[in-house]
């Protein structure tokens, strides 16, 4: 390839302004505003005011604990079944596929707003049509929204059904570039379908799983809309309120910019973190 | 072999037992969605179990246009995942195509931002974002609010710089051997042959669009600039309100996007395997 500098740019700048305008600055700018008062006008530089302020916030780790709980049940509960979606959606013995994928896929395509409200009503506590289906089991019926473990279970089980399916697809296709013949020279020496799943299908997966679980937890890091529609801006009682959610308040309810920044980089750092360990937990052996 | 195609069956069996209450469960959300939509409030909150639709849509339908101006923000939400689609798939494309098929200067450190800043969570930008555009440039409660700073997406960058950089060169050479220009290589013979890729990137685009609930919640907060999962997301948690509506509501949101599941699953998985979106 000859070098086209003129040509190239032509192509490139028009994306190329919207990114840096509505990307690379406002991660700067994010970052600097992190470092300011901002609570009075005009704002002035001083580094420990937010950042003193989030060390000894008990809103914050009240925020950062429920987030990295739901973070550590959630993403690899919805993984290992995604995994199991995958491998069975994949199986040559399954008849009507076509209607399981659409079963599990299906919660792709439904929005964050639709999906909170349908959650709030299958679990209101007494006319909900779950705790209806576990009285007529003789189960006692949960109060989901006035109590802390089950308000956070509950925000589990939405956000696993919302993305269980989305994985799956990833998985899928990772799945079907595995080729056919591996598994034929398995056979032949009789291991069983147990043994190769965990020996030759995980494996070969690994890639996938690491991609799979990054995504996740960068999207779980930001989790906003179930806590903020389902459990009523993190209720009970701050009980399911996530880092998401006191950004929010902080940001654009008491228009702190500078406390909300700090809490914004405070997320960015451990989705970092998080993501650089599972890279490295997935290294190649040398 | 019978002991070899028995165990099959008891095999496949075994599956389907599996599987068919999973696939239930999943569906039931669905279901149920479907189902509330169609009973009065007074139906919702008694006592018995329903589990299959009644008739009353349209009465639902009714008191959430009542509640908010249900139809004028799907009209909003229709209007800018379109337009936003049609700008980001030109604008990914054509810099995807820049980064495949040239080589310029400072190639390396476009390509190297891009990815070096894929993985920071969206959360980081959301506050200067809103200062801009609220503040800045006064744009809070426009169409151009909704469009413009999601086009920064830089995941059909990627996207499409890898469709690009698998097509054979000569296909591009034999043209420029002829002196056609550029942009029409780039218009008349890229961008048809990435017709597949472009169709995944568009549902995809299109999907995240008429989802987005975050930014338009903040940007868009007037009751007559709403879109409509905002507009819904607003009557939630509300005393006086129809849940019947609500339901109504998400149904109208949902049901055209399964459709358009259903009719392009290929696309669809497409994209999504691809990872074009977050």
């Amino acid at each position: 390839m000859r070098y086209r500098n003129a040509t190239a740019y032509r192509f490139l700048t028009p994306y190329l302004l919207i990114f840096a305008i509505f990307w690379i600055w406002p991660i700067i700018s994010s970052f600097l505003i992190s470092f300011q008062a901002t609570r009075t006008l005009p704002w002035r530089f001083a580094p420990a005011f937010n950042w003193g302020r989030l060390i000894g916030d008990p809103a914050f780790f009240n925020a950062l604990k429920n987030t990295l709980l739901i973070l550590v049940i959630q993403v690899p509960v919805m993984i290992s079944l995604a995994v199991v979606m995958a491998v069975l959606l994949n199986s040559p013995l399954l008849k009507a596929r076509g209607l399981y994928r659409f079963a599990f896929f299906a919660p792709v395509v439904v929005g964050e707003v639709a999906y909170s409200a349908v959650f709030r009503l299958m679990f209101s506590l007494d006319f909900g049509i779950i705790n209806k289906l576990l009285n007529s089991v003789g189960l006692e019926k949960i109060d989901w929204f006035s109590n802390v473990t089950p308000a956070m279970a509950l925000i589990m089980i939405a956000v696993t059904w919302r993305w269980a399916g989305y994985n799956a697809i990833i998985i899928l296709a990772g799945l079907q570039s595995i080729p056919e013949d591996v598994y034929e020279a398995a056979t032949l020496d009789r291991v069983s379908k147990v043994k190769q799943f965990f020996h030759i299908t995980l494996p070969l997966l690994k890639p996938v799983i690491v991609f799979c679980a990054v995504l996740s937890i960068i999207g779980t890091m930001q989790l906003f809309t179930e806590p903020f529609l389902i459990t009523e801006r993190g209720g009970p009682g701050g009980g399911t309120e996530t880092l998401g959610l006191l950004l929010y308040r902080q940001g654009f309810r008491s228009l702190n910019f500078g406390y909300a920044s700090a809490i914004a980089y405070t997320m960015a750092g451990l989705a970092i973190a998080i993501t650089l360990v599972q890279l490295w937990l997935m290294r190649e052996p040398k | 072999m019978t002991s070899r195609s028995q165990r099959r069956l008891g095999r496949s069996i075994l599956l389907h037992l599996f599987l068919t209450p999973l696939a239930l469960v999943w569906l039931f959300p669905l279901w149920m969605m479907v189902v509330f939509s169609t009973m009065p409030d007074n139906g919702i909150f008694s006592p018995g179990i329903e589990l299959l639709p009644h008739d009353g849509f349209l009465d639902n339908f009714n008191n959430l246009q009542r509640d908010t101006n249900f139809v004028g923000a799907i009209g909003i939400s229709v209007s800018v995942a379109v337009t936003y689609t049609f700008l980001s798939v030109l604008l990914t494309s054509m810099a995807g195509w820049a980064l495949a098929r040239y080589e310029f200067l400072g190639k390396g450190l476009v390509v190297a931002i891009i990815f070096g800043t894929i993985t920071l969570p969206y959360a980081v930008v959301l506050i200067p974002q809103f200062i801009m555009v609220a503040r800045d440039f006064q744009l809070a409660n426009t169409w151009i609010a909704l469009i413009v700073p999601p086009l920064f997406n830089s995941l059909g960058v990627l996207f499409m710089r890898q469709a690009f950089s698998m097509m054979p060169a000569e296909l591009f050479d034999a043209a420029r051997v002829e002196g056609v220009k550029e942009w029409r290589i780039f218009l008349f013979v890229a961008l048809p042959l990435a017709r597949p890729m472009l169709a995944a990137l568009a549902i995809i685009l299109f999907l995240a669009s008429w989802n987005n609930y975050l930014w338009p919640l903040l940007i868009n907060s007037q009751p007559g600039a709403m879109t409509a999962p905002v507009a819904l997301g607003t009557l939630i948690g509300l005393t006086k309100v129809s849940w019947g509506g609500i339901m109504a509501g998400a149904v109208m949101l949902t049901v055209p996007m399964l459709i358009v599941f259903v009719l392009l699953q290929r696309h669809f998985i497409a994209g999504i395997a691809a990872g074009a979106v977050k």
